[in-house]
């Protein structure tokens, strides 16, 4: 099966959906594929290096004709444009945004193709190694803060020079997502005070872990919205973020906005008016340019100046990094391709979590919006579990800071040995009890007590209340213990149990005339080996263990 | 010595037991905990001795100073990495002595009593056997299996529950058969011991090597049990507590174990993990990528950079006998300045603790060996994993694929720290045959090997 890499043809994309390396890989799972002449170019590979790795250069016909067409940006339209190159039985991978191009995703469904849509990756663990949009949102984020101190009068990172003291710079980022912890990380290491916001209380500890203080306004909502993105926010609160932002416009150096909302337009956070309240020399990134931007003055594609603060409005951010964007775009690619079963086995499945959420046409069919019974993580899942999506793709960035020897959140190391065993221990049997709740138990326990209470003779009961006594000593005692001791606890109870050599020694009253005294004497020696043992091993154990 | 002074000694004993237990919530008083339960352990049998008038008894001293002598010897020589198979044999002896003190009780009864007090008295007798002889041979057939004389593997006949279950019928069919018998009731006893036993080997047969913390420590309980049982026999109050308090030490720990795998007790007792789903890497989606070797320069070379390193044991590294020179080379890195910590998950090793004892050995300080819970946030901040003879424990599909085997299983995080070393033996999968995902991540590096030779070769390397 070919797989056909076709030249972007939009104005300013520099990136291309398949690298050498990947051409190798894509080889190795069993595809043939062809590399429209020049597609590389822009990104640093050339035809060699393709040809090299394996694979065949056509023409512009010849990459469009394969069984499988990958690319990065939606296909443009019109008559005579790339969308009219596909026919039937074709299957396009490429960003589609599905919501926005209905009318493209119409023509493309009449032509008779499948189109499997980049943007629209499951928020889930198991999709990460498909999610272009994080792979993209990584980097849009390190390079919205290289463009702002580009344009910005001033270092980011403060010093004490013998010419005076540059102070530090305060950074806002607005939206942290992966490309607004990807440039938390990027501005605390190149040095600047960085605060962030973001509707999410859940990412706040992401926020903090990368050294950023998390700003909040006074009302309490959350904005977590299906799949790990932000939902839209009622009138009052976005009137309290407003006024937060205005107060934070006066104060900062650099403003990068990342917030967007799937399928529409991007909300306005940055009046003009607040532009115009920045200090001369300020920057302001708009990473949602393309989603007509989060700032009202925002041009997309372009950078503007107003009072001398300028407004960035880029769209083509992954294009000024199209090599490791490429590399990274083509690793989802092969990683998707590989998902869709390789060259042997490629089908689009339904049944596959992956593929059917990104799955925009079968065969001309519309499949897009997916039924929503198909994978999209609850905001709960993502706030507890450690693996969620936010977190996760958080970590890059996260370890990108700790390379270049800023520790990305010194904070956050717990201390050792500060809960030692004992809160664990603890609270378990708590959860425990607590969980398997209910009054049955206790009501059957009633009952058990109530037919013993009927039937056994007083004796019997005696020994019944040390028994039920001596077991709640027990548990409270055992729960207490560390658990670097557990295998000494157990030869130490080991050693203990051997108690039961009082049972022998009260059967060999009359010496060795009875079967019962022999028994008993051979209960006696195995208890005591027991007993000898164990309370002699602790010991060799347990004075090994020092500070 | 008069009654009342024997249960006063009874009750010092008590308390001495509480106390040695309590001792063990750190290890700066466990040390004096041990002590406290060696003396009210030889108050308990002077006491008992003395007021039973056999002090003098040669048949009570030649077994006292044989099994003394025996169990010192096999105290002082075992390995630290033959705990595992200590603890079992032991539990096996509690079990035999169980069982051998209810028959020579139901031989020669203390008290003669009669009525509901006799009924429940012989109840008492026959309970205490039959958890003795399980305990005997679930203990034995441990033993075995940790010692590797008995294949790990779990043993599945066919309709094992159905067997279980009619081994126990037959023995609670033959205990009311014992309570109306009296005296002459021996054999239905005897018979019971011996299809206790089997019960018991079955059991143990039927579960995992893996699963072996969990098993000992329900030895452990049921030990405990049966001693206690034996104290209800005998009404011998100092017996109901100490086993008390071993049943119930016994069951926490068993519980402990089972939350740190995710798996119910009972399905760890009904065993066969690792067969059924072991048969074909089933569950669990296929792993992407693949396992990339690396060399001990380059781990070397890792090392010298990082400044946080974590190092997580399982049981390979008790196999290979590679903590001494693990411990050397936290030596070395900690003089370099570096922070080096160890983290232990609940269920590495054979036994609740055993790695922390493996540590202990080789003069690890025990305040840089953390719980799973005190250091699985540190992982993110961390530079090098070192996860030397380990798997499962690390394998991140427990939390991120639904339909993994081990699927919500609590793990380490050995995946978020910017690099991840592990040394394993070969490319095989972990015991509960699940592909470990950690293997094929783009920061992870497969140092293939026996543990102990890398960990040397890497430990020459650093001191060149």
């Amino acid at each position: 099966m070919i797989v056909g890499i076709v030249k972007e043809t939009a104005p300013g994309e520099r990136r291309v959906a398949a690298t050498p390396d990947s051409v190798t890989t894509l080889i190795q799972l069993g595809f043939s594929v062809t590399v429209e002449s020049g597609a590389g170019i822009a990104a640093g590979f050339d035809d060699e290096a393709y040809a090299a790795a394996g694979a065949t250069i056509g023409d512009t016909a010849g990459a469009w004709s394969a069984p499988v067409v990958v690319k990065v940006r939606p296909p443009l339209d019109g008559e005579a444009e790339e969308a009219a190159r596909l026919g039937t039985g074709q299957t396009l991978i490429s960003y589609l945004y599905p919501a926005q191009n209905g009318d493209l995703v119409r023509r493309l469904g009449d032509r008779g193709i499948s189109a499997i849509a980049m943007d629209q990756v499951p928020r889930t663990t198991r999709a990460q190694k498909v999610d272009a949009l994080s792979s993209t949102g990584n980097l849009s984020g390190y390079r919205a803060v290289i463009e702002a101190v580009a344009a910005l009068q001033r270092p980011l990172g403060g010093q004490t020079t013998a010419a005076g003291k540059i102070l530090p710079c305060k950074v806002l980022i607005i939206g942290a997502g992966v490309a607004g912890l990807s440039a938390i990380g990027t501005a605390r290491s190149l040095g600047a005070i960085v605060r962030a916001f973001d509707t999410r209380p859940v990412v706040k500890e992401q926020v903090a872990s990368m050294g950023a203080e998390f700003l909040q306004v006074e009302l309490e909502e959350d904005g977590s919205g299906q799949g790990g993105y932000a939902k839209e926010m009622s009138p009052a609160f976005i009137a309290a973020e407003l006024a937060l932002f205005a107060a934070q416009a006066k104060e900062v150096d650099v403003i990068i906005t990342t917030a967007l909302i799937p399928g529409k337009r991007a909300p306005i956070l940055i009046t003009a008016d607040m532009v115009r309240s920045m200090k001369r020399g300020s920057v302001v990134v708009d990473l949602a340019a393309e989603m007509r931007g989060n700032c009202e003055l925002t041009q997309p594609g372009l950078a503007v100046d107003v009072n001398g603060v300028t407004v960035i409005g880029y769209t083509d951010l992954p294009s000024r990094m199209s090599q490791q964007a490429s590399t990274l775009y083509a690793t989802n690619i092969v990683h998707l391709l590989e998902e869709m079963g390789g060259a042997a086995a490629f089908t689009i499945d339904e049944e596959n979590d992956i593929v059917r959420p990104m799955t925009v046409l079968k065969n001309g069919v519309a499949m897009w919006p997916p039924p929503p019974s198909l994978p999209k993580p609850s905001a709960s899942a993502t706030a507890d579990k450690s693996a969620s999506p936010d977190s996760a793709a958080a970590s890059p960035p996260a370890r990108q800071v700790s390379t270049s020897g800023t520790k990305a959140s010194p904070g956050a190391r717990k201390k050792p040995g500060a809960s030692h065993g004992k809160g664990g221990g603890h609270g378990a049997p708590a959860d425990e009890s607590s969980s398997s709740g209910g009054w049955w138990p206790l009501l059957a326990a009633g009952l058990a007590l109530f037919a013993i209470g009927l039937g056994a003779p007083q004796s019997f009961l005696t020994h019944l209340t040390v028994f039920v006594l001596a077991c709640f000593i027990g548990y409270q005692v055992v729960w207490s213990v560390t658990p670097a001791l557990h295998t000494p606890l157990m030869s130490v109870t080991n050693a203990i149990s051997g108690i039961i050599v009082v049972g022998g020694m009260l059967q060999i009253g009359d010496g060795l005339t009875s079967a019962a005294s022999i028994i008993g004497a051979a209960a006696i020696f195995l208890a005591t080996l027991n007993i000898s043992g164990g309370f002699l091993v602790t010991h060799r154990m347990l004075k090994m263990f020092r500070r | 010595m008069t009654t009342s002074l024997l249960i006063t000694a009874y009750i010092a004993a008590a308390v001495l037991f509480i106390l040695s237990l309590k001792g063990l919530a750190h290890p700066s008083t466990a040390r004096r905990g041990n002590q406290f339960g060696a003396i009210g352990m030889l108050l308990a049998m002077v006491g008992v001795a003395l007021h039973a008038g056999v002090i003098t008894s040669p048949t009570l001293l030649g077994a006292l100073a044989l099994a003394s002598i025996i169990g010192a010897l096999v105290a002082a020589r075992v390995a630290m990495t033959s705990m595992p198979q200590l603890v079992a044999i032991l539990h096996s002896f509690v079990g035999a002595a169980a069982v051998l003190v209810g028959i020579s009780n139901h031989l020669a009864p203390v008290a003669e009593l009669s009525g509901v007090e006799r009924t429940i008295h012989d109840v008492e007798t026959y309970l205490g056997v039959f958890i003795g002889s399980l305990t005997f041979t679930g203990s034995i057939v441990a033993w075995g299996k940790l010692q590797g004389v008995i294949r790990s593997k779990p043993l599945m006949l066919p309709g094992r529950h159905l067997l279980n279950i009619a081994m126990l019928v037959t023995c609670v069919w033959l205990g009311a058969m014992y309570l109306r018998g009296g005296h002459e009731a021996l054999p239905h006893l005897l018979i019971m011991t011996a299809v206790a036993g089997v019960i018991g080997i079955h059991l143990v047969m039927a579960i995992g090597g893996a699963d072996m913390p969990v098993v000992v420590s329900m030895l452990n309980s049921y030990s405990g049990w049966a001693a206690s049982a034996a104290g209800f026999m005998l009404s011998n109050d100092l017996l109901i507590i100490t086993g008390a308090l071993v049943g119930s030490s016994g069951a926490i720990l068993s519980y402990i174990m089972c939350r740190a795998m995710n798996r119910s007790f009972l399905s760890v007792i009904l065993g066969g993990f690792g067969a059924d789903e072991g048969a074909a890497p089933a569950g669990g989606a296929v792993v992407a990528g693949e396992m990339v070797a690396t060399t001990t320069a380059d781990v070397v070379a890792l090392l010298r950079k990082a400044d946080s390193v974590i190092i997580v044991p399982g049981y390979g590294m008790a196999v290979a006998q590679a903590q001494h020179p693990v411990r050397e080379i936290v030596d070395v890195l900690r003089a370099e300045g570096k922070d080096v910590r160890f983290a232990i998950h609940p269920v590495a090793g054979r036994l609740p603790g055993h790695m922390n004892v493996l540590l202990a050995e080789a003069n690890v300080p025990y305040d840089i060996v953390l719980e799973m819970d005190e250091i699985n946030d540190d992982f993110p901040t961390t530079d090098v994993v070192l996860v030397i003879g380990a798997n499962d424990i690390v394998n991140p599909s427990a939390l991120e694929d639904p339909s993994s085997p081990i699927a919500g299983m609590p793990v380490l995080h050995a995946w978020e720290a910017a690099a991840c070393i592990v040394f394993k033996r070969g490319k095989g999968a972990g015991y509960a045959g699940v592909e470990n995902p950690l293997f094929f991540k783009a920061k992870t590096r497969m140092l293939y090997g026996d543990a102990k030779k890398s960990v040397d070769a890497i430990l020459a390397a650093l001191r060149a």
